[in-house]
This record gives structure tokens, C-alpha cells and sequence, in this order.
């Protein structure tokens, strides 16, 4: 019996029927990565020793019957930008090829104690800066629907793995798009969650007020089965939020009659993909349908958001990777002996191109005589896109948009257009900048057959109505159980 | 030309909070290197800063003993820059909006009583420490130690109010005096508990306009504090003599020589590219906070000594004296509690108590001898129970002890004679014994009365009181 096509509640299913043991499952997951991650190359480091372990543990959790929660026994992956003791953790990046943390993130902690198997650790953009997976330093992580295109990025690695059954979910991250792009692209699902909502200790910081983890997952109620897992108030950061956590699998099924969905005219704009405006306008019917109102709403400062976003973005990588300096831990080249020499050579060889130009770029619009003009005016106007969505969320209860602009792009498309690749992120850089949650979910395929993302986002802290819509939507259609043939 | 200076200074004051700003970690000072380090303070990946309360309550106790405004709500930014003993490759800080601002410290000059504005108080990490090997230029490593990276530090800026090395010093050690006070550092300038920069400007006397100033940095001393501006002062006056220009710059100064040398220019100065930590949430002091620091401030050092004088009708010397640490004026104030004598228990306190605790190179916060033991001892010799020399002996004796004086006396036999009945009869044997003394005594040669007083006193092994002696015997050698 096959179980890597399951989704986690398929698969918890039928480890409580010891229909499936865990290392069972577990071996299942590492032969299905050995037979097709040489093509699709989403992870970079796989921990068999490690996972068959946590099987074996979660075996005997489930035999013992105590302790189980959803996750227990279930084998996930996670993006290699979470610290995991014992486990190399690269974060895409040369300068980490060797670096082994001697803690776990939270996440993982949380991860462990749930009982969930973890992999290991998927491939992804150098630190998180990219919208491809080009950038990673470990070779670009292919498309499972298609090896010429991207699987989309910074987490392409994460949505790749559970796009191609190599997990049955994995966590990633999202600074402006980097969970919600990917799952766009490998026609998965991708929560980003509301700011402050999970904790981002032991998550290699990129841009620290804009970065967020979220589960990539084969349908909605994984989704939600992970954010339970995922969500709380975490002491060690001081930017979580400390709320209550809802049971987000709760009020999934409650339908969306009489929810009002908000279409921002904004993000209907010339130059999206006509295959994309005609999915997502089909998407906005099916709602409809389904029982809820749609209005229309207005997000003026829309057009700004992938300028703000690059100059706060990058300002705050530029000060975030200060720390790789050859010093105390990863890659150090010393040539002459010289201090300057030291840290010259190691951010040179460590540090791919395209970090190095986002760390220039953040270095410049801190600087002396630029701050105000640059840094401090995209902080102001990341305050007016943030008003927008108050003012949205006045009339509307979630807002629909496409994820992307178009379906996966190819493979070389864009990496010598910096430019062009930026903005496979301007629908969904809005929500990182007002720190609101987003998901994206499959929508149709294009005639290249290629998978089409609709994003839904929703108040701050209001996960539970976007999984509700979302939830709404994949039962009224079957796009989440098209497969790629890899 | 005659100049006058103009002195602003920046001091760091090391709190003395038992971990460390953002992690959990040892601050104390010694350890072994990088002992006292844990991912947080090392800067891993995926770290993140959690801020210490209690640092947060010392720099409210230093910015009320300073009568600052305090900002209920500051902001921690990053100060951005490379150097080995700087983990994250930034410090985290407070530029924009401060702890606190506006206030001001009183100090003792030669002219009087001068109010010394404070611009601000900010928060901050310390950074770590490195250590240069010696080897040969090719050979030769650099150590970093990170136990010091992330302690908490404020850093209290004075306006440019300062006019000359002598306030200066009248100003760092008033200030180290309040901290140490307030229980907020251990004023510990050797291990670098408490330190300053000075920047330091020169105006020929009469001008408004301040001249161009430097900046010296890192002086961990009174005597370095005042040797370096002294030099910069000279410096500087050298130089407009002479038809130059003070450029703003930052020197060091080399204590052994003496001097202050050129460390960087204002064009060489760092971009510290600084902007709001978004680690960290915007520090928001509650109100209840607030009430509390204020409800459980101590009695300053000036108002102490004040209210020593009043209170105590002790000397101004003395009041300052017993006033310089708060245990030792702690400590006074319970021996008086229980003497109700206020000048012999200072003269105790001051004279054999930080005699003995000196030459045992020992704090009044470990003295052997408790204020009610010592009380005790005051009390006898004011009662004339036993006289002060035989309460020298005892107060050796109860310093080592840990007996009472009660005891001690007791058990020599110490207790003074003041009985005249029984002073008449020894004073009179031994007129009986030295007649020819007492012929010469009677002859004029008065001095001899020492002579007798000496013999009483060995007769009673000392127990004889000596003023009732002195009466007694001049009664009875008039004879």
C-alpha cells in the first residue's frame, strides 16, 4: 500500500487504524525522495538516521495509545532555514554549508513533541531571497509538473517536496510570498500566517519584521491541522503574539454563506496572464455560488508595495547577515591574516549574488543622507498599506486576488532580470508588509498544465475565516487532487 | 590666550543584574572565556533577543535618582558595524527615543554647589572583549571572549556642562556614587563596571560658541579622567596658539604615557546605519513599574549626608565620611539607633571600625562585628563602665570573637573601679609606699601625679577610673 500521496489527516488516519506503522511510512517517504529527488532536488539534506528514529518513537506513541495528536507519526520536511540541532542547517547559503546549530527552533521543538517525523530539510532560495529557488547555493530545485520551470521560491524546496509526494507536508517560510508563491506554482497549499503568530526563534532571520513560518500542504485541512501545531505565543520571541489559539480545524467546514469576499481592483491589473485572470475570476464565481457576497474594494497604495518592500526588506537583511563574518561559526577564508581581508574573502566566496546585491542595496538605503529619503519613507508607506487593509476589512471579511501573476516561469527566465523576478511577488509582498494572513490554493491548471494559485487574505489574527473560505472553495472544486506525473 | 574648557561626558555604567540584556546568561566577572555564552549573546542564526526586566528597573532607579524625564515608552535600535567582539555584527541600542532624558546631577566644586545637566540615558549591550596574541606578526592570533558580549550596560550622557578636569572627577565620582547607591552597579572601575568618554572642547573665555571637540575614549579611572583632559586641554591650547585647528576626531588615551593619541577622524567615523530593532517590541514601562521604582528608592548620598548633619548634629567630615557607601552608613545609623551617641558612635565607626576593616583589606558589608555589638562597647565606656583604653582591648577582642563586650569585660575582670571608698584605700597605700614622691609632689613638682595615676593603674590592672583617680588623688596627696 502507497501512503506518500496521503495528506497528513489520511495518513494520521491510517496510522491510529495500524493500517501503517510510522517507520513504515517513514521508509515509504525516504525510497519515494531517493527515486525522485535527484530530478526535483527539494531537499538538501535528508536525515533518515534521524527521522527512522522519531519513527520508531512515534511508533510506540501509537502503540502505547497516549500522547497522539494529528501529527504523531506523520513525516513532514521542513525548509532548511530552521535551526535543527544536530541537523546541518544551510539555509541555501555556502557560508552554512557545515553549520550545525546546537538548538532547535521552536518550531521544531513543537514539531518533535507532536510527534511528527521530520525528513529533513528543503532546498530554497540563499536566505530566503528569491522567488525561483535559483538562488540556492545547492542547485535549483525543479518543478514537479514540469523540470523546465521553477517550482516558484524562496520556499520552493517545501512546496516541491509535497507537490511531489516526497513528505506528506513541510513547513516553510514567507517574508513577501515565499510560501504562498511556491505552493502557487507546484499547485499545493501555502499559509502564510498573521505576523507574530508563530514563533520565529531559531529561524535564520532574513527580514525580521516581515518573516513568517507556514505549512505547505496537499489541502486545506492539513493546513490547518499544522497551524494548530505551529501557533503560539512563544516566550524566546518577543514579536509573537501572545492570543489564544483557536482549533483552526474547528470551524473549517462552516461554508461561506453570507462571508464577504473583498476584490481589490488593484491586483486585476494589464499585465497578469490571461489563463490567471480567467482561473481566479472562475474561483470568485465558485464563492459566489457557494453562499458569499462579493464586494469590491480598494487598496490604493497597492503600487508601491514592491518598493517598500525591497528597501525594508533589504535594510533589515543587510543588518541580519552582519553576523557572517567568519568569526564564530560557517565558512571563513583568511588569506593574509588581515581582519578586513577576513571578512572580505568570506562574505565574498559565502555569499551568492543575489544576496549580495540585497545586502547593498539594504546597506545603502541605511545609510547617512539616504535614510529618510529611502528606509524611513517605505516605513511610512508601509503604514498606508496597512491602512488599506484596516479600511478594506471594513467592508469585507477575507480578499481574494490571484497568488502570482502568471504560472511557474522557466527555469534561466529570469535570473539575469532581477526586476522582472521581483514582481512574481507583487501580490503577495501587501500582506507581509500589513502582516496579515494569506493562503494561496490550486485554481486551475494552464493549458501548459501548469498549476494556477488563488490567494485568499483575512484580518490579522483571523486564520480561522481564511481556512474557512479556503476550505469552502477546494470542497466545491478538485483542483487540490490534481497530481503531477514525475 | 586664556581659554575656557567645555566637558560633556558619556558614561557606561555596567548593571549589576545577574544575567545577562537579552539571554539568560551569567554576567559575573572572571570566568574562564566564552563560558558564560549560549546561542543568543554567540549571535547564531536564528537567535533572538529577549529583554531583561530587571535591567530595565536599574536604568528607571539611575534615570529617578537623576530626576530624568522618563519615556514610558523607548525604542531599541541596531548600531550597525563590523568588529571580532561583536557577535551579531550590530549592537543593540536605544538612538531615537531614549529611556530617559533631561535630568541633572549636583556636584561639589571649589566654587560651590554646580548643577550638571543629563541629556539622556539609554540602554545597551556591552560588546565582547579580544585578546591579541603575541606572537610574531604572521603567527600572532586575536582572541575574541564573548562572557562580556550582551551585558547590560546604560550610558549616561551629560550636557556640555563641565568646565574643567577638577568637575570632571567631582562629576564621574558623584555619579558612580549614585549607581553604586542605588544598587544599580558595582562601581567597579577596574573591571570596567564603570567608565566614561569625554568630549572635550576649548573657547577662548568670554566666547559663546563651542570649539571643535574630541572625543577620548574608554577611561576607567578619576586619575585617568583628569589626566586626559588635562592633556587635551593643553593639547588643543597648544594648537590655536600656535595658529592651528582642533579637528573633531576621536583619540585614546595612553594612560602609561600619559597622552591622548588620534584613534580616527570625523570622516573616518563609522555609519552606524542605525534603525529600530525589529526584534524587539517598542519598551513600554507600565505604570505600576514605574510606582514601584519609585516607592523603593533609596536615600541618595547627598540627601543622606544632609540629613546625617541635621539629624545627627555630627560634622559635616563626618556625615561625609560614614555617608560614602550606603552599608557603611547603614551600619552607623544602627549603632546609633541603640546608643542614641551620635559623635561616639561616629568616632567609633569612623576610627576603629575602618581602621581594622582597612588593614584587613575588608568591606563594612563582611565586617565580623554586628552595630549591636559594637553599640554595646559605646555604651559602656559612655556609662564609664570601662575607660576607652581598656575598650580599645575589648574591641579587638569582640571584633574577633563574636562575643558581647558584656562578656569580654566580664571575663578580664575589666570592669572599671569607680567606687571612692575603695580608690581612697589603694590611692592611700601607695602614697604610703612612695613617701619620697610624695614629699616632691607636695614640694610643687606636680608632674609626678602622672606618676601616682600610673601606679593606681597597675595596682587595679587598669580597672580604676581615671578621672575619679585624678580627683581622689590630689585630695589625698594634699594630705
Amino acid at each position: 500500500m502507497s501512503i506518500t500521496n496521503e495528506s497528513i489527516h489520511g495518513l494520521s488516519h491510517r496510522l491510529a487504524n495500524k493500517e501503517v506503522t510510522s517507520v513504515e511510512a517513514t521508509g515509504q517517504f525516504l525510497e519515494r525522495i531517493k527515486a525522485v529527488d535527484e530530478t526535483v532536488n527539494a531537499y538538501i539534506t535528508v536525515a533518515d538516521d534521524h527521522a527512522i528514529a522519531q519513527a520508531q518513537e512515534a511508533d510506540r506513541r501509537l502503540s502505547s495509545g497516549t500522547n497522539i495528536t494529528p501529527l504523531t507519526g506523520v513525516p513532514v520536511s521542513v525548509k532548511d532555514i530552521f535551526c535543527t540541532k544536530e541537523i546541518r542547517t544551510t539555509c541555501g547559503s555556502k557560508m552554512l554549508e557545515n553549520f550545525i546549530p546546537p538548538y532547535d527552533a521552536t518550531l521544531i521543538t513543537k514539531l518533535k513533541a507532536a510527534g511528527a517525523v521530520i525528513l529533513g530539510k528543503n532546498n530554497m532560495d540563499e536566505f530566503a531571497m528569491g522567488s525561483s529557488t535559483e538562488n540556492s547555493a545547492y542547485s535549483p530545485t525543479l518543478n514537479p509538473w514540469s523540470t523546465a520551470h521553477v517550482p516558484g521560491g524562496s520556499s520552493g524546496g517545501s512546496a516541491a517536496s509535497v507537490a511531489a509526494d516526497e513528505c506528506a507536508a513541510s513547513i516553510g517560510t514567507d517574508t513577501g510570498g515565499s510560501i504562498r508563491q511556491p505552493a502557487s506554482c507546484c499547485g499545493v497549499v501555502g499559509l502564510k500566517p498573521t505576523y507574530g503568530r508563530v514563533s520565529r526563534f531559531g529561524m535564520i532571520a532574513f527580514a525580521s519584521s516581515l518573516d513568517q513560518a507556514g505549512p505547505l500542504t496537499k489541502d486545506v485541512e492539513d493546513a490547518a491541522i499544522l497551524l494548530n501545531v505551529m501557533a503560539g505565543h512563544d516566550p524566546a520571541d518577543s514579536t509573537s503574539i501572545d492570543a489564544p489559539v483557536p482549533d483552526y480545524t474547528a470551524s473549517l467546514k462552516e461554508g461561506v454563506k453570507g462571508l464577504k469576499i473583498g476584490i481589490p481592483k488593484e491586483y486585476f491589473i494589464e499585465g497578469i496572464d490571461p489563463e490567471v485572470d480567467v482561473a481566479v475570476k472562475s474561483a470568485i464565481e465558485v464563492l459566489k455560488e457557494a453562499g458569499a457576497e462579493i464586494v469590491e474594494v480598494s487598496l490604493p497604495h497597492t503600487a508601491y508595495a514592491v518598493s517598500v518592500y525591497y528597501l525594508v526588506a533589504t535594510a533589515e537583511a543587510s543588518s541580519n547577515l552582519a553576523r557572517y563574518d567568519g568569526v564564530k561559526y560557517g565558512m571563513r577564508l583568511d588569506p593574509t591574516g588581515n581582519l578586513t581581508d577576513m571578512y572580505r574573502a568570506t562574505r565574498e566566496a559565502g555569499f551568492g549574488a543575489e544576496v549580495k546585491r540585497r545586502i547593498m542595496l539594504g546597506t545603502y538605503s541605511l545609510s547617512a543622507g539616504y535614510y529618510d529619503a529611502y528606509y524611513k519613507k517605505a516605513s511610512q508607506v508601509r503604514t498606508l498599506i496597512s491602512n488599506d487593509f484596516n479600511a478594506a476589512f471594513t467592508k469585507c471579511d477575507v480578499i481574494v486576488t490571484p497568488t502570482a501573476p502568471s504560472p511557474a516561469f522557466k527555469v534561466g527566465e529570469r535570473t539575469e532580470d532581477p526586476l522582472t523576478m521581483y514582481l512574481s511577488d507583487i501580490f503577495t509582498i501587501s500582506c507581509n508588509l500589513a502582516g496579515i494572513p494569506g493562503i494561496s490554493l490550486p485554481c486551475g491548471l494552464s493549458k501548459e498544465g501548469l498549476p494556477i494559485g488563488l490567494q485568499i487574505l483575512g484580518r490579522s489574527l483571523d486564520e480561522e475565516t481564511v481556512l474557512r473560505a479556503a476550505y469552502a472553495y477546494e470542497t466545491a472544486t478538485e483542483w487540490h487532487k490534481a497530481r503531477p506525473k514525475l | 590666550m586664556s581659554y575656557e574648557t567645555v566637558i560633556g561626558l558619556e558614561i557606561h555604567v555596567q548593571l549589576a543584574t545577574e544575567t545577562k540584556l537579552f539571554c539568560g546568561c551569567s554576567t559575573e566577572f572572571g570566568a574562564e572565556p566564552n563560558t558564560q555564552v549560549c546561542p543568543v549573546c554567540l549571535g547564531m542564526p536564528g537567535v533572538l533577543p529577549v529583554l531583561n526586566r530587571r535591567a530595565v528597573e536599574f536604568a528607571l532607579r539611575t534615570a529617578t535618582a537623576l530626576d530624568c524625564t522618563i519615556n514610558t515608552r523607548s525604542v531599541f535600535s541596531r548600531k550597525n558595524y563590523f568588529y571580532p567582539d561583536l557577535p551579531k555584527g550590530y549592537q543593540i541600542s536605544q538612538f531615537t527615543e531614549p529611556v530617559a532624558e533631561h535630568g541633572h546631577l549636583d556636584i561639589e566644586t571649589s566654587e560651590g554647589t554646580k548643577r550638571i545637566g543629563i541629556t539622556r540615558i539609554h540602554m545597551e549591550e556591552d560588546a565582547g572583549k579580544l585578546l591579541h596574541g603575541e606572537g610574531a606578526e604572521e603567527d600572532s592570533y586575536s582572541f575574541a571572549d564573548l562572557n562580556r558580549a550582551c551585558v547590560p550596560l546604560i550610558e549616561i550622557v551629560s550636557e556640555p556642562d563641565i568646565r574643567s578636569a577638577e568637575e570632571a572627577v567631582a562629576y564621574m565620582k558623584a555619579m558612580r556614587d549614585i549607581v553604586v547607591y542605588t544598587g544599580v552597579c558595582d562601581g567597579n572601575m577596574e573591571h570596567g563596571s564603570f567608565r566614561c568618554d569625554a568630549n572635550v572642547s576649548i573657547r577662548p573665555v568670554g566666547r559663546e560658541k563651542f570649539g571643535t571637540r574630541a572625543e577620548l575614549k574608554n577611561i576607567n579611572s578619576f586619575k585617568f579622567v583628569k589626566d586626559a583632559i588635562e592633556y587635551e586641554e593643553q593639547r588643543q591650547a597648544d594648537l590655536l596658539d600656535e595658529g592651528g585647528t582642533v579637528v573633531q576626531e576621536t583619540r585614546l588615551f595612553d594612560s602609561a604615557k600619559g597622552i591622548t593619541v588620534s584613534m580616527r577622524s570625523k570622516e573616518e567615523a563609522h555609519d552606524y546605519r542605525y534603525f529600530d530593532e525589529p526584534d524587539l517590541l517598542p519598551l513600554v514601562v507600565p505604570g505600576a513599574m514605574l510606582e514601584e521604582v519609585k516607592a523603593t528608592m533609596p536615600e541618595l548620598p547627598r540627601a543622606k549626608r544632609d540629613r546625617f548633619v541635621s539629624e545627627y548634629s555630627i560634622p559635616e567630615y563626618d556625615a561625609g565620611v560614614l555617608t560614602a557607601t550606603r552599608a557603611l552608613a547603614d551600619y552607623y545609623e544602627a549603632v546609633v539607633k541603640e546608643t542614641k551617641e551620635p559623635k561616639a558612635s561616629s568616632n567609633w565607626v569612623m576610627g576603629e571600625v575602618l581602621r581594622v576593616l582597612k588593614e584587613e583589606n575588608r568591606d563594612i558589608t563582611d565586617c565580623p562585628l554586628e552595630p549591636k555589638r559594637l553599640a554595646e562597647l559605646v555604651t559602656m565606656v559612655k556609662g564609664g563602665k570601662i575607660n576607652s583604653n581598656m575598650a580599645k582591648e575589648v574591641f579587638e577582642e569582640i571584633y574577633k570573637s563574636g562575643k558581647t563586650a558584656a562578656e569580654v569585660v566580664e571575663a578580664k575582670g575589666m570592669t572599671q573601679i569607680s567606687d571612692e571608698g575603695e580608690l581612697v584605700s589603694q590611692i592611700d597605700s601607695i602614697i604610703a609606699a612612695n613617701p619620697d614622691e610624695a614629699e616632691r609632689f607636695r614640694g610643687g613638682e606636680v608632674k609626678l601625679q602622672g606618676f601616682f595615676v600610673g601606679q593606681i593603674m597597675k595596682a587595679t590592672r587598669g580597672q580604676a577610673n581615671p578621672q575619679i583617680v585624678n580627683k581622689l588623688l590630689k585630695e589625698r596627696l594634699k594630705g
